[in-house]
Parts: structure tokens; sequence; C-alpha cells
């Protein structure tokens, strides 16, 4: 009973960004693309990020990560505030599905859709930028553990906010920040040193150094390192996450 | 018998609002019960503890014999709700909106599924409509769709609260049609109302919240003879007589009415206006009104 309530949720959580998958998909895609094209233009004969590697194509799966980390929240976040605010949460709060049940739909339909989109950005760049994929498996690994990550971020918000303007403000003030300063458009190895050790205390520049390690087969750090800090991180959200919805923190009152 | 919903002692605040105060109610299998009271009594309260979506700070609720909050699974698949607020997903259809929520209780798609669908679609009068998606909806029509959703699983017990609020009449009529079907096959309903009639003509049993206080719990019948009479009421040509007219109170328009504690009391009533030359030009008999006994007991609490 619960496996076939857990998979009607995970596919109505896909349905819906599915059904509107312009705005969720094509949108973000293009943004990216917007993004490489003006930046890789703009920094055209810079130093190389890595030996052998141009700016462009360091670019690439920067941009992916970054599209997809932020896709993946916005899809939970903005289905559950939506249907708080409407009051069709009712419709899932009303069955007999258990905290994980939610757990685990919302966070993969994030992830699904942070796939699509992410590999939309690639599949679009890749004609822009020869961009090799040296490692595919550790690109995947660090592509679901970014975007469960930030899926699970953004369960937590879409619990925490009760109006638009707050999760705008968990968006803006936590989400933007924390993705724009994790090296998508530079090499941490060309910042200054007290601006790398920040960088390495953002578990985002993790996810994106360890993505594109599978790509190059180069990074800032050991994608070692980088996995573990990313999955710690993943971890301790889910922790949070799974915690919040048990207890059933503004749903249940 | 197992009841079909157990409530006991269940208390729950809001900050310093005493939302449910020592509720204790038992519902059989099979019941068409009424939970009434004025807005702000605690009814919506005590469905949504019952569904879960409010946690009470002291008391336990079952339904089916089924803890709501330690075997919370069995209970949500054996209660239906419809809840007093329109609300829907814009993103589906009537059809996807029913097969998701029959999901969501661990139904799988099946042709028994598609037929039960199908019927209940047709019993709410929504066939035509199944395929549209639920923004094009009129807000009756949404809220057709929510019973229909609260039905999908084929809950033992189903709740309904306020389910006839702002619907036309027909559609008035037509729900209570198939509600009384569900209850004849089995099904236990608690039903919430402002339309005291409603309650008066469907219900075998009434309980009357105020302030989070369970103020009357009775058969209908009960409650309507120990706080409702009977009326005579006529238009009368000529003039009573001293002890008919210490027992007639008068009323608007020229009416005049007679308490009526049997109605065999009506013929000599009638008798007696005749013999003392008394014409009665109207005459008619009100049955005991629960608006009447909602009224006194409100008051009186």
């Amino acid at each position: 009973m619960a496996g076939i309530g857990f998979r009607t949720l995970l596919y109505k959580e896909v349905l819906r960004f599915w059904k509107v998958a312009f705005q969720t998909i094509a949108a973000p895609v293009l943004t990216a693309v917007l993004y490489l094209l003006i930046f890789a233009q703009a920094l055209r004969g810079t130093t190389e990020p890595f030996p052998g590697v141009s700016y462009a194509q360091f670019l690439v799966p920067g941009l992916a990560m970054m599209s997809m980390l932020q896709n993946a929240f916005a899809n939970s976040s903005s289905s559950l505030i939506q249907s708080k605010i409407t009051g069709n949460i009712l419709f899932i709060l009303l069955p007999p599905l258990s905290h994980w049940d939610l757990y685990w739909a919302y966070l993969l339909a994030s992830v699904a859709r942070a796939i699509a989109v992410g590999a939309g950005v690639f599949l679009v760049a890749v004609l822009m930028a020869d961009v090799p994929v040296r490692h595919p498996l550790w690109g995947l690994a660090f592509a679901l553990i970014g975007s469960g990550m930030l899926g699970a971020m953004g369960i937590i918000a879409g619990l925490w906010a009760d109006k638009f303007d707050q999760m705008a403000a968990f968006q803006n003030f936590i989400i933007m920040p924390l993705t724009f300063l994790s090296g998508v458009f530079y090499s941490i190895q060309g910042l200054p040193p007290v601006w790398q050790a920040v960088s390495h205390l953002n578990p985002f520049f993790y996810v994106i150094d360890g993505f594109r390690f599978g790509f190059f087969g180069q990074a800032d750090v050991s994608p070692w390192l980088s996995l573990a800090v990313a999955s710690t991180a993943f971890l301790a959200v889910s922790l949070v996450t799974v915690g919040l919805l048990k207890s059933g923190y503004k749903l249940r009152h | 018998m197992t009841s079909a919903v157990s409530i006991r002692g269940v208390e729950k605040r809001f900050g310093s609002l005493r939302a449910l105060d020592q509720v204790s109610l038992e519902i059989e299998q099979g019941e068409f019960f009424a939970l009434l009271g004025p807005n702000g009594a605690g009814k919506t309260t005590l469905i949504s503890a019952l569904g879960g979506l409010v946690r009470p700070d002291a008391g336990q609720l079952a339904v089916m014999g089924h803890d709501v909050a330690a075997d919370y699974r069995l209970a949500r698949a054996r209660l239906g709700i419809v809840p007093q607020e329109i609300v829907f997903d814009p993103f589906f259809s009537v059809r996807e909106t029913l097969f998701i929520q029959a999901g969501y209780f661990g139904i799988p798609r099946s042709a028994a599924l598609t037929a039960w669908v199908d019927e209940l679609l047709h019993k709410l009068a929504l066939t035509v409509k199944a395929d549209n998606n639920m923004r094009q909806l009129s807000g009756g029509m949404k809220r057709r769709v929510l019973v229909a959703q609260a039905l999908v699983h084929r809950p033992p017990v189903i709740v309904l609260d306020e389910p006839t609020a702002g619907v036309d009449v027909e559609l008035r009529q037509t729900l209570w049609a198939f509600v009384r079907e569900l209850n004849q096959a089995g099904h236990t309903i608690l039903l919430t109302t402002h339309y005291l009639e409603e309650a008066q003509q469907l219900c075998q049993r009434i309980a009357m919240l105020k302030q989070g206080r369970v103020v009357a719990l009775e058969r209908t019948e009960d409650l309507l003879s120990a706080f409702s009479d009977r009326v005579l009421r006529v238009k009368i040509e000529g003039s009573l007589k001293a002890d008919l007219a210490a027992r007639a109170r008068p009323a608007d328009d020229g009416w005049i009415e007679f308490v009526l504690h049997d109605l065999a009391e009506v013929e000599p009533l009638l008798a007696s206006l005749r013999s003392t030359g008394v014409a009665v030009r109207r005459m008619e008999v009100t049955e005991p009104d629960l608006e009447e006994v909602f009224l006194h007991v409100m008051e009186t609490h």
C-alpha cells in the first residue's frame, strides 16, 4: 500500500513540472545557455582555469550544475508552498502517506527535474563548447547528490515559508549566494586565500567541483573530499527534512 | 461492535483559545450522525483531529477501532473527509485528480478502480467534465469533485464538513440521494451543516458543540421532542373563550398558535373551538423544528 502511495505522489510531482515543461525545463536551459554565451564571449582569451581546459569548456559543467541545484530547490519548494497556500496540501495529508513517502516523492521529483534541466543545458552547451566526459560516474554521483541536497532544502523551505515572499527571501538570501559563490564561473585557485577558505566552507562548492571532475578529470580539490563533504551535507539536510516531515512541522497543527 | 468513530476526552488549545474541551463521542457503524454548532464551535477542529490534520493536546480519537495517531495508516485508509473549503490542484483534470487521490490511498490502477471512478463521476453529475481541468469548473462542481475524492477509496466512514454550502438545490438533492445510498450500503456518515433541516431529515443522532464542548448528544427524535413541540396554527373568526385564550399564543399575520404535546390533542382543540362558535378559516400543524432546538440549546449553555 505504501509503495503505491509513494509512487503516486512521485508521479503527480513529476507530472506537475512536466505539464509546464516550457517554464520548468526549457526556460532554465535557455537562461544557462545565455550565461554561457555571454561569459564565454566576454572572457574569451583569459587564462585557462585548468591546463588544457578553455574558459568556455570550464563553464559548461558549472552552469549545468547551477541550473540543476536551482531547479531542484525550485521544484520541491514551489510545489509545497503552492499546496499550502491554495490548501490542496490536504490531498496528501489526509491519505495514509508516511513522512518517508513525502520525503522520497518530493526529493526524487526534484532530482528528476534537475537531471532534465542539467541534461538540457549540457546538450545545448556541447554544441557551443567541446566538453569531454572523462568520468561519467563521478559526474552522475554529484548530479544526484547535489540535486538531492537542494531538493531536500526545497522541502525545508516549502514547509517553513508561509508566504511567497518568505520563499523568495530563502531563495535570494541563501540559495543564490551559496550557488554563485561556489565556483560556477571561476576556479577558486584564482581567489585570494581568504576567499578560498570561505569557499571551502560552502558545500555547494564541493558539489560543483566534484561534478566538474567528472568532465575534465581535474578539480580544485580531490573528488573523494568533495564526495565526502557533499554526501555529509546531503545527509544532514535530509535528516532535518525527515525530522520536520515526521513532526508535521507547519503541516499538522 | 467497534465504533465507527470514537472520540474520548479530546482537548485542543490554540494559544489561549480552547478549541476542544473534553469532547467525547461514539458514533456507531452505519449511523448518519450530525455535528452541529455555531461558527467557531470546534466542529472543523474536531474533524481535522479525526483526519490527523490537528494533533490534540489530550484524549484519543479512533476510526473503526484504529487510533488516528498510533495506527494512522489504518485509520486514514478508513476515513474520507470532504473539507469545508473548496480546494483543488490546478494542474490536473477531474479524472486525473481522482486517480491520483486513489493512488495516495494505495489503490492500484485497475478496471475496478476505473469503473468506480466512472460511477462516482456519474453519481455526482461530473461525467461531462471528467477530462476538463479543475480550473474550468464552477464552485459547485469543484465541491462535487471534493466529494468524489473523499469517496474514491471507498472509506467506511465518510465525513462531510458543510458539503452543501453554496451548492444549488438540484445538486444538493443529488448529493443527499447519493449519501443516503452510501449510508444504506453501510457507510457511516458524519455531517456538519448550517442547514439544520438537512440534519433533521437525514441524521439519526445529533451532537451540538458550543465553544469546544458537547452541549447536546441525543437521537434526533428525542432532541426534537425534548426541546420542541408540534404547534397547531389557526386563523379564526370569532373570539376565544378564556380557557382557550390562556392556551393560545399570538403569532405573526393573524395566526394563533396552540402548543401540542401530542397529535391527539388536535381533535379536542378543534372541537372546543367549534363548540364556542369560533370558525377556523385556515389551519396547519407544524412539526418540531431543529432550528428551535438548536437556538434553545445554544441559549441555555
